[in-house]
């Protein structure tokens, strides 16, 4: 051994004995060290609340501040993933249904359930059902932060103009052979270049100036924005067991009746042909005064009657099918990175999040509707302080029986595609629904073989 | 003191070479060595990837999405450089032979200088189905409405025809600069002869631009077969897989699948591709350099 190594060996073990005094430092429990959290989340019209819920919880504990980082919906997964493959994810992050189950099986989310039995929080003050979505087994990845229902979006003045009001509104029916009292409003809503509507025997189809209805093709799996909802009240259910299921059902024959009903709105002329169709997002499209009614989700309240609306909209329940009234419900939850170098703090902080506090702020400020129930009420009554007529999502979510969650299983983001272009193939008229639903179900279960 | 031996260049051409080198190395060399090993891996980005063998590949022959893809994007470059090489040959002609403005010359490279999803989604207002620009015009003629984006047959020569839209003019330059090396003379004699601008176009422009035009091709084919933020903007692979191409198909298994050694596999598949288009295009490259000589 030369000199040269002699020193560095001196110099290597003088800096391995400072390291473990270092750790041993940091590992003495409940000093009060300054932290830092990283909080990711998507959506620019909730950072601010959610900066404000960071600055009372601050307040609370003087030693954690939280870092917030909001990025765009594609860009958000895209950036998280990356950074869990790297081994330095935020602290905590929003989580959605969608991707979530990725992390879970690769061990990437914390298991809270421990946290959760020793603090004893309330799981019974959540709307019904958020709490549950986030388990798997006896583990549990999150607590739910808000939730989001779907109703109809219509252009108020354009169906006043055809006879159509709120009160008649109020209670559509639909089945999938005659499409019910909804096509017929439908019907009326669509106006050719003539000013005839779709129930005069003279209506021109080739000629429409406005469409009465405005579907979504490109909406996954699910189509929480259309026909999942009337799927589900034809009847319809996705799976053997939501969340986690392994045994998808797209080939139920009362999946494939919805899709043929949308497909006879296109061929009488209400809805624009897919061929034919914008590319455009709907609200657009509703703005422009092309099309009279659509679906649309609680997220979307500030869209359609925020400052940004061109014309005067309103909303109304979704129509009730055989089956009646079903509204996808879907939850976001707040998820601890399993590799996180502070996971008590972190646990406070999603504490936080999902207590009434946290939850009565965001609410307060009338952009989502929070998950505890008392809170969902402080959001309603901000949008009714605004004018914004918004109720019949809160009765939608609050229906017995008149609510499904949308799938949570693995492989969501492959089946999604797969079943998006199976049903948009049907509507081309490339293959019968039923014919490219069962082929595309029998790819989807095979993924889980 | 002189010495025949010549000194030796070899140690300080090393050194000047390091930087790139090593740029290389790290950026090129390291990264393609991580993407085969990939591709023969169950690799997820979340999990330790563990060898499977030609696993990855022999799913990957079998796989109808990934020939979909190849010749959707077989088509796409079919479209694209046939439509951009015959409009930007046009256009450099006229500028050598009619014009030679600067002003002109700096305006055709605008629409090459607009990032491309600004072009994606400025076509895509222009376009759209319903509140387009262009379908509006088509109304006024008594033309039903196109839906550009949304129609199988047009969806992809759409595309094909925004991203021409966007490299003509860069392709036209190139072209424009090859003819400039063209002796003037050439022109001078043939048109005392009696020879008519076509006629010139044929038997000078044409023979004598080859070699930029095989460097020209070699160029933006490869940027072809690259197409990928104008679909990632305006279709999104659709309607159905009509605009999949091989990018977008990579993109989904790597990234919203997950598939990470899958989406390996189906690159090393399309550089091998590319790999065998450059070498059939050096040759054509380099058997017609001597034509101006």
């Amino acid at each position: 051994m030369n000199r040269v190594t002699r020193a560095g060996a001196a110099l290597l073990s003088l800096a391995v004995a400072a390291g473990l005094a270092a750790c041993s430092q940091s590992e003495e429990p409940g000093t009060g060290e300054a932290v830092t959290l990283n909080y990711w989340l998507w959506d620019d019209n909730q950072k601010a609340s959610y900066q404000q819920c960071a600055d009372e919880f601050t307040k609370a504990n003087p030693n954690i501040t939280i870092k917030i980082s909001q990025s765009a919906w594609n860009e958000y997964w895209q950036n998280l993933t990356t950074q869990i493959a790297a081994g330095d994810a935020p602290d905590v992050w929003t989580n959605q249904g969608s991707y979530y189950p990725q992390f879970v099986s690769s061990g990437q989310i914390l298991d809270i359930q421990p946290y959760v039995t020793k603090d004893g929080v309330d799981l019974s003050q959540y709307q019904g059902g958020l709490a549950d979505l986030f388990t798997k087994g006896d583990q549990r990845f999150g607590l739910p932060k808000d939730w989001d229902t779907m109703a109809l979006v219509y252009n108020a003045d354009h169906l006043k103009a055809q006879g159509l009001d709120a009160a008649s509104l109020a209670n559509l029916t639909w089945n999938p052979a005659d499409g019910g009292t909804f096509e017929q409003a439908i019907a009326k809503a669509t106006v050719d270049e003539k000013g005839r509507n779709g129930l005069d025997p003279a209506f021109d189809k080739t000629k429409v100036k406005v469409f009465g209805f405005l579907p979504e093709w490109a909406d996954g799996s699910q189509g929480q924005n259309g026909w999942g909802n009337l799927a589900a009240s034809n009847g319809f259910t996705y799976l053997d067991k939501n969340p986690w299921g392994t045994q998808y059902k797209y080939d139920d024959p009362k999946l494939a009746e919805t899709i043929d009903w949308f497909k006879k709105l296109i061929d009488k002329g209400y809805s624009p042909a897919l061929d034919k169709a914008s590319t455009l997002s709907r609200d657009s499209l509703l703005n422009a005064g092309k099309g009279a009614i659509t679906f649309a989700g609680s997220w979307m309240i500030n869209s359609y009657l925020g400052d940004g609306a061109k014309l005067k909209f309103a909303f109304a329940p979704l129509p009730a099918g055989p089956q009646g009234r079903k509204t996808a419900i879907n939850g976001l939850s707040d998820a601890i990175w399993a590799g996180t170098k502070h996971k008590d703090e972190a646990w406070q902080w999603v504490k936080f999040l999902g207590s009434a506090q946290c939850q009565n702020i965001v609410g307060g400020n009338g952009v989502v509707f929070p998950a505890i129930k008392s809170a969902s009420e402080k959001a309603l009554a901000a949008h009714t302080a605004k004018g914004r007529d918004v109720k019949v999502f809160v009765d939608e979510a609050a229906a017995p029986g008149g609510t499904f969650f949308v799938p949570i299983t693995e492989h969501g983001n492959e089946i999604s595609q797969t079943v998006q272009d199976a049903i948009q193939s049907a509507i081309l008229g490339q293959a019968s629904a039923a014919d490219a639903l069962k082929k595309a179900n029998d790819q989807v279960n095979a993924l889980f073989k | 003191m002189s010495s025949t031996k010549p000194r030796d260049d070899r140690r300080a051409a090393w050194w000047f070479l390091l930087p790139v080198l090593v740029g290389f190395a790290v950026f090129y060399g390291y990264p393609a060595a991580r993407g085969l090993w990939y591709s023969v891996t169950d690799y997820t980005m979340l999990n330790t990837p563990s060898y499977v063998g030609a696993e990855n590949y022999s799913k990957l022959v079998q796989d109808d999405k990934f020939w979909n893809a190849l010749l959707v994007t077989g088509w796409y470059v079919v479209l694209n450089i046939g439509s951009q090489t015959l409009l930007a040959l046009g256009i450099a002609t006229l500028m050598h032979r009619l014009t030679r403005s600067v002003v002109l010359r700096a305006t055709l490279l605008l629409p090459w200088l607009v990032p491309n999803v600004t072009i994606g989604l400025l076509w895509m207002w222009l376009l759209d189905t319903n509140l387009g620009f262009f379908n509006q015009l088509l109304h006024t003629v008594g033309w039903g409405p196109v839906g550009f984006f949304t129609d199988e047959t047009w969806a992809m020569p759409t595309v094909a025809g925004i991203n021409t839209w966007a490299y003509t003019g860069y392709t036209a330059l190139l072209l424009y600069a090859g003819m400039l090396q063209i002796p003037q003379y050439l022109y001078e004699g043939a048109s005392i002869d009696g020879a008519g601008e076509w006629r010139m176009f044929r038997r000078i422009t044409l023979p004598l631009l080859r070699p930029v035009l095989a460097l020209a091709l070699v160029v933006s084919l490869i940027g072809s077969f690259q197409i990928f933020d104008t679909i990632a903007v305006t279709t999104k692979g659709g309607p159905v897989s009509a605009t999949q191409v091989i990018y977008y198909f990579i993109y989904l298994q790597a990234f919203k699948y997950f598939h990470m050694g899958y989406a390996a596999a189906a690159a090393v598949f399309l550089a091998l591709i590319l790999g065998v288009l450059t070498a059939i295009q050096m040759r054509l490259l380099r058997a017609s350099r001597s034509d101006l000589a």
